[in-house]
């Protein structure tokens, strides 16, 4: 790809930007020029204005790919899901920092910032928004108890990456 | 009003490997080499983290934390010794990421393990000549060691972002000033996937004399004494390092309690002690005394002499998750898969 | 607008045809349809080609022109297309032709499908698949095509209560029916079993739920219904011919488990061929992935929605079920040579409602369906064929 092509979304890859019609307040992502909810879409015109999305959303359905996408074959097998956002739109992404064999229609996610893919070993790399669980169990506000002196697993025993 | 900390975020990566298990590749007593560095676990980043990802989400954490218009920043500093681009900014897309851009200054630092404590001593410049609003100073790392050297068992991912302001300041500045020489201790050549050391020359010589002489210096300045300090923040490049040195200058374990963080997630180098200095603030209450003192191979040490302020109380550390929970979680990996994750494996192919 | 016959078919083998080109292919087929047709050349007004990606494929645009001038046809200087809409590219094509000669500007023309893929790596045949979903908001996150059907396969499973082993049936089926297709990519037959326990490609799909990469083309030769009546005993009409599109993107529909192209597509075809779906007894349907089947099935009104995964695996739709779904094999099992599958299901269509389907013959079929998808439904054709004798 490009380094173009891919540099003139990083507003909407980077940020989650998409756009709000003033008329009937639907919001989309990515952004529009017209919405497609107005009876006469012409009245939109020009009345789309910036929104973004705060990344907050829930697991509308997912698969776990072991045949990847382009650039994606150091992940497999990795969790792509549609992730229904808190203001509405549906956008489709991967869920990481998760044993994929847990996920679950429904679960709570998060949008988190990491690297897309590579264009090769000497080109640019493109980043943007991928999920991760919202995890209810985090300890907040920490706890005043030192640090454990021996390493501990995380609450998900067998769940090893990718092995 | 003074410039200070008015923010802060971390962020460590979710896998671990464990000295015992780098230790069964290469034939060596793992177990026996971790308890000797105190380092029980590294963290190790997935395949699509680096030091922009990381950068990205623990300044993200730190600007939600101090409610902190992203357009009010005037500079964002990232200091590492990885940054993914020999040439081309980290700190652009860090600050684009935040949605900072367009009316800020923006540039990476490097200086081995001290580059991010070099960031907050500009940002402090910066904001203190009021000059800028809010400045940014972030150390991270993706450190690599080469496969089988010993630094393979402590070299380690993770990140903390510092916001630098006049209002609203958790943490207060009294000084800080630094210790520099040119002491050859640790270097990367342009082109080489990893570094290389000189030994033990990394001990006595380098870390141990610039930290000494650095803390030493701060605190004849400040006009202190260890005690007055109810935290202290070494450079950790392994675990054992900084618990000699702070026995050294008189420092007890109470002290450095919460400043330890690599015994559980390795040496994230340049982010190594602002994670330890996050992890003070995760827990410190208002009105308390901390020393940092950073090292850079190279050589030097930047010291800051902080004191928490009332402010602190109120300030929201709900947003993000606390440097505890990255110390104390994790999923642990096999050599193997870590060798994929860190580009180790030799890939055929086009 | 006139009634419009088809009055040829010809398809060629579909699968790895290690030593066939495009070009060969593309004439092979269009000269068997001719033949069929028991017309020339020189009655052939124009020509209307089906095809998905023969740039990325085999480094070629511009394919229109290039199959006419093999068929002997550059020097009448005719006019030659390529359609293109991704997986439904075929069928897409079909319509235009549709068009011509029911609009009365031209008589006969020719209707093409083909596409070559074994001249690519399998990666670069995955990742050209991929491209006909939305690139910029799909691809570039780490979607491919199975893994788009595969979300839609979740999410039906999750909301209908379809099971992984009633979406596996339907490559069971195909591969039954298949067996017994001479121009069948796979001929031999799978178990249950087997599709269960194969490789997983995009949980919950796996090896055997996605159709295989294949070469192949198919032709028809269309004309005016009265010259079709004149010709054949088992003159065979469209008796609808209906285009529908949605969004690009998965993500973008109100239900990821509905293909809206396909239910508008197939109302408007009802209704233009004043039919029902009871009506119908064959149909060749969507099945590059297992699932698409069964929401096709529903879409296209054969079945309730959220039914098609226990009627399915009753045999409602094997032969001697209500309605004959995919005789040919369908992509699972005849194969998927992208821009070919919507005119060879049209072939397949046409065979059956003649009589001529040997062994894997609909008995008494005389209403026809195919529909063909393209992406993830972004484009359903779906044309409605009947015998008029």
């Amino acid at each position: 790809m490009s380094v173009a092509r891919f540099w003139r979304e990083t507003p909407r890859r980077y940020n989650l930007g998409g756009s709000k019609c003033s008329v009937c307040g639907t919001i989309y992502f990515p952004p529009r020029a017209v919405c497609p909810q107005c009876t006469h879409h012409r009245q939109s015109i020009e009345k789309m204005l910036p929104f973004q999305l705060s990344g907050e959303g829930e697991v509308l359905s997912y698969t776990i790919v072991h045949e990847a996408a382009e650039g994606f074959e150091m992940q497999v097998p990795y969790a792509l899901a549609l992730v229904k956002t808190v203001e509405g739109p549906v956008l489709t992404g991967q869920v990481v920092d998760i044993d994929p064999a847990t996920l679950r229609i429904g679960q709570r996610v998060h949008a988190t910032f990491r690297k897309l893919r590579e264009e090769g070993k000497a080109g640019v790399i493109h980043y943007g928004y991928k999920f991760a669980p919202v995890e209810d169990a985090d300890p907040r506000p920490p706890p005043r108890t030192p640090a454990a002196t021996a390493p501990a697993t995380d609450g998900a025993p067998g769940d090893r990456a990718a092995a | 009003m003074q410039a200070g900390i008015v923010s802060y975020g971390a962020y460590v990566p979710r896998y671990r490997i464990t000295p015992t298990e780098i230790g069964r590749v290469w034939g060596a007593d793992g177990e026996g080499m971790g308890q000797g560095l105190n380092v029980h676990r590294k963290s190790v980043p997935a395949p699509d983290e680096d030091t922009i990802t990381i950068s990205t989400e623990a300044l993200r954490t730190a600007l939600i934390r101090g409610a902190i218009d992203p357009q009010t920043i005037g500079a964002v500093y990232v200091g590492s010794e990885s940054h993914p681009y020999a040439v081309k900014p980290t700190a652009t897309v860090v600050a684009q990421a935040v949605g900072a851009t367009p009316n800020l200054t923006a540039a990476d630092f490097e200086f081995a393990c001290k580059a991010g404590t070099a960031a907050i001593q500009t940002c402090l410049g910066l904001v203190g000549a009021e000059m800028i609003r809010y400045g940014v100073a972030i150390g991270t790392d993706t450190s690599q060691g080469a496969p089988g050297d010993a630094l393979e068992y402590s070299a380690s991912a993770g990140g903390a972002a510092f916001v630098v302001g006049r209002e609203h300041v958790i943490c207060r500045v009294h000084r800080t000033l630094s210790y520099t020489t040119d002491t050859p201790d640790f270097w990367r050549r342009e082109g080489q996937k990893y570094p290389s050391h000189s030994g033990r020359f990394t001990g006595e010589p380098a870390y141990f004399r610039h930290v000494t002489e650095c803390a030493h210096k701060i605190m004849e300045a400040s006009g202190t004494t260890p005690k007055e300090y109810r935290h202290v923040v070494f450079h950790q490049p392994n675990g054992k390092f900084p618990q000699r040195v702070g026995k050294q200058l008189g420092f007890t374990d109470e002290q450095m309690r919460y400043g330890l963080v690599t015994p559980y997630i390795g040496n994230t180098y340049s982010g190594a002690a602002l994670i330890g200095l996050a992890n003070v603030l995760d827990h410190a209450g208002p009105n308390e005394r901390i020393l940092v003192v950073g090292y850079g191979s190279g050589a030097g040490s930047d010291a800051f002499d902080l004191e928490t302020t009332d402010a602190l109380a109120q300030f929201d550390r709900s947003h993000g998750r606390p440097v505890q929970s990255y110390l104390d979680q994790g999923v642990e990996i096999p050599y193997a898969v870590y060798a994929k994750f860190r580009g180790k494996i030799h890939m055929g192919g086009s | 607008m006139r009634e419009v016959g088809i009055l040829g078919v010809g398809q060629t083998k579909f699968g790895e045809l290690w030593d066939r080109s495009f070009r060969e292919i593309g004439i092979e087929a269009g000269l068997e349809a001719l033949v069929d047709a028991k017309l020339s050349s020189a009655d052939l007004e124009a020509l209307y080609l089906g095809n998905m990606a023969s740039g990325t494929l085999i480094s070629q645009e511009h394919i229109a022109p290039l199959i006419l001038d093999y068929a002997g046809l550059a020097g009448r200087h005719l006019p030659s297309m390529r359609v293109e809409g991704g997986g439904a590219s075929g069928a897409l094509a079909l319509h235009q032709g549709y068009l011509a000669v029911a609009s009365g500007l031209y008589d006969y023309v020719v209707v093409g499908g083909a596409e070559k893929l074994t001249d690519v790596p399998d990666a670069t045949a995955t990742q050209i698949t991929a491209s006909t979903a939305d690139h910029e908001w799909e691809v570039v996150f780490g979607a491919t095509l199975p893994a788009l059907w595969g979300l839609i396969a979740r999410r039906h499973m999750h909301d209908y209560g379809t099971t992984r082993e009633q979406i596996g049936q339907v490559a069971v089926q195909d591969h039954e029916h298949g067996s017994k297709n001479p121009l069948a990519h796979y001929r031999n037959k799978i178990s249950l079993a087997q599709v269960l326990d194969a490789g997983p490609i995009a949980e919950p799909l796996g090896v055997l739920d996605c159709a295989p990469f294949s070469d192949g083309a198919a032709a028809v030769v269309l004309g005016p219904m009265e010259e079709a009546r004149r010709r054949s005993e088992t003159p065979i009409r469209i008796a609808a011919s209906q285009v529908a599109c949605d969004s690009m993107a998965l993500q973008h529909r109100a239900d990821p488990t509905t293909l809206e192209s396909t239910s508008s597509a197939a109302r408007r075809a009802f209704q233009q061929a004043r039919r029902a779906p009871k009506d119908v007894q064959v149909a060749e349907i969507h099945d590059a992935y297992t699932i698409a089947a069964l929401v096709s099935l529903e879409d296209l009104g054969f079945v309730e929605k959220g039914k098609s995964g226990p009627a399915f695996a009753a045999g409602e739709f094997a032969h001697g079920g209500r309605v004959t779904v995919n005789p040919s094999g369908g992509l699972k099992a005849q194969g998927r040579p992208f821009g070919a599958v919507g005119v060879a299901q049209v072939v397949e269509l046409v065979r059956q409602l003649r009589g001529e389907a040997k062994e894997r013959q609909v008995p008494n079929a005389t209403v026809g369906l195919a529909q063909d998808v393209g992406g993830t439904g972004a484009t359903s054709v779906v044309h409605l064929l009947e015998r008029a004798n």
